[in-house]
């Protein structure tokens, strides 16, 4: 168990996260996707911060905690204003800003 | 950081299970299952860091994370009644187009992580674990580094929150119905101050045109 180990896992997981936001059309799921992502993320920081023997990555860990929640407060709460307006939760239908 | 077989096997355990609970995530067709799944990773992501060594990151993460997070796209979930919504469509050209890059994306990924090279001994940092244990634990570790050197970005952490929740609150209201019709009288009534006002800013002018002459 290398560092390299955290690393692959901390990428496969972001490249799902990836695959996710790519291929779901659902609002919701693309934004669960993201915090996919911000996992993947999370687990890199943290595997280098414990090899490095520095808190800077458990600290940053902290920070992206923090801002995956107030990016799920707003986007849900942007979902659930669009869904008052155009009742669809597919985001290929949302296009009534297209020129 | 032990390195036992214990930690060994449940570091395998973990990474086989998180990657498998992330692609079901993005696989199953029900939003419900997607965030169950969700929180099948993240507790296997709290896994990781506590065998990195931060209990208490793994405590935060499952509280945050689990508690908070995927509770609030449950509950909008429940709220935006997807029975009543028309279905997700994910087109052929999606599939094609997406899995493709996300694969590319994951080999070049995991190319880089695997080729990391080790870390050298001399640029380790401040907190070994002798310090860390002479601290009192990973979060006395923690604060020690968050409340010193990053005071500053926690603070703008704080403020961050503050307006998201103002901005979710916001944005989440319903909007009143006699709230919706102020809107264009609003307008007509600023259109109606500003030509006002445009009116009488042309009326000094002329006066002072007329006045500068003398």
């Amino acid at each position: 168990m290398t560092l390299n180990g955290f690393l692959v896992v901390g990428a496969l997981i972001f490249s799902i996260g990836a695959m996710g936001v790519l291929i779901r059309r659902n609002a919701i799921v693309m934004l669960m996707s993201i915090e996919l992502m911000l996992q993947g993320a999370n687990v890199t920081l943290a595997a280098f911060s414990a090899y490095l023997d520095d808190q800077a990555g458990f600290v940053l860990v902290i920070f992206s905690l923090t801002v995956a929640a107030a990016e799920v407060a707003v986007g849900l709460a942007i979902l659930v204003a669009l869904s008052r307006v155009y009742p669809v939760v597919n985001v290929d239908q949302l296009d009534s800003l297209r020129g | 950081m032990p390195d036992n077989i214990e930690t060994h096997l449940a570091f395998w355990y973990l990474a086989a299970a998180s990657v498998a609970a992330s692609l079901l995530m993005v696989s199953v067709r029900n939003p419900v299952h997607s965030a169950i799944s969700l929180v099948v990773v993240i507790f296997h992501v709290a896994g990781f860091f506590a065998i990195l060594g931060s209990g208490f990151l793994a405590v935060a993460q499952i509280a945050i994370y689990a508690g908070a997070i995927v509770v609030l796209f449950l509950f909008t979930l429940m709220m935006l009644d997807l029975r009543h919504l028309p279905e997700e469509r994910v087109t052929h050209r999606q599939l094609w187009l997406g899995i493709p890059l996300a694969l590319l994306l994951a080999v070049e990924a995991v190319v880089i992580g695997a080729g990391t090279p080790e870390v050298r001994e001399s640029i380790k940092g401040a907190f070994p674990p002798a310090t860390v244990s002479e601290l009192g634990g990973s979060a006395e570790a923690l604060a020690v580094a968050l409340f010193n050197d990053y005071t500053l970005p926690f603070l703008g952490a704080s403020v961050m929150l503050t307006a998201a929740t103002v901005g979710a609150i916001v944005l989440a209201r319903r909007i009143e119905e006699h709230e919706r019709a102020d809107f264009p009288r609003q307008r007509a009534q600023t259109s109606a101050a500003n030509g006002a006002d445009s009116a009488a800013q042309a009326e000094q002018a002329a006066q002072a045109a007329q006045e500068s002459p003398r």
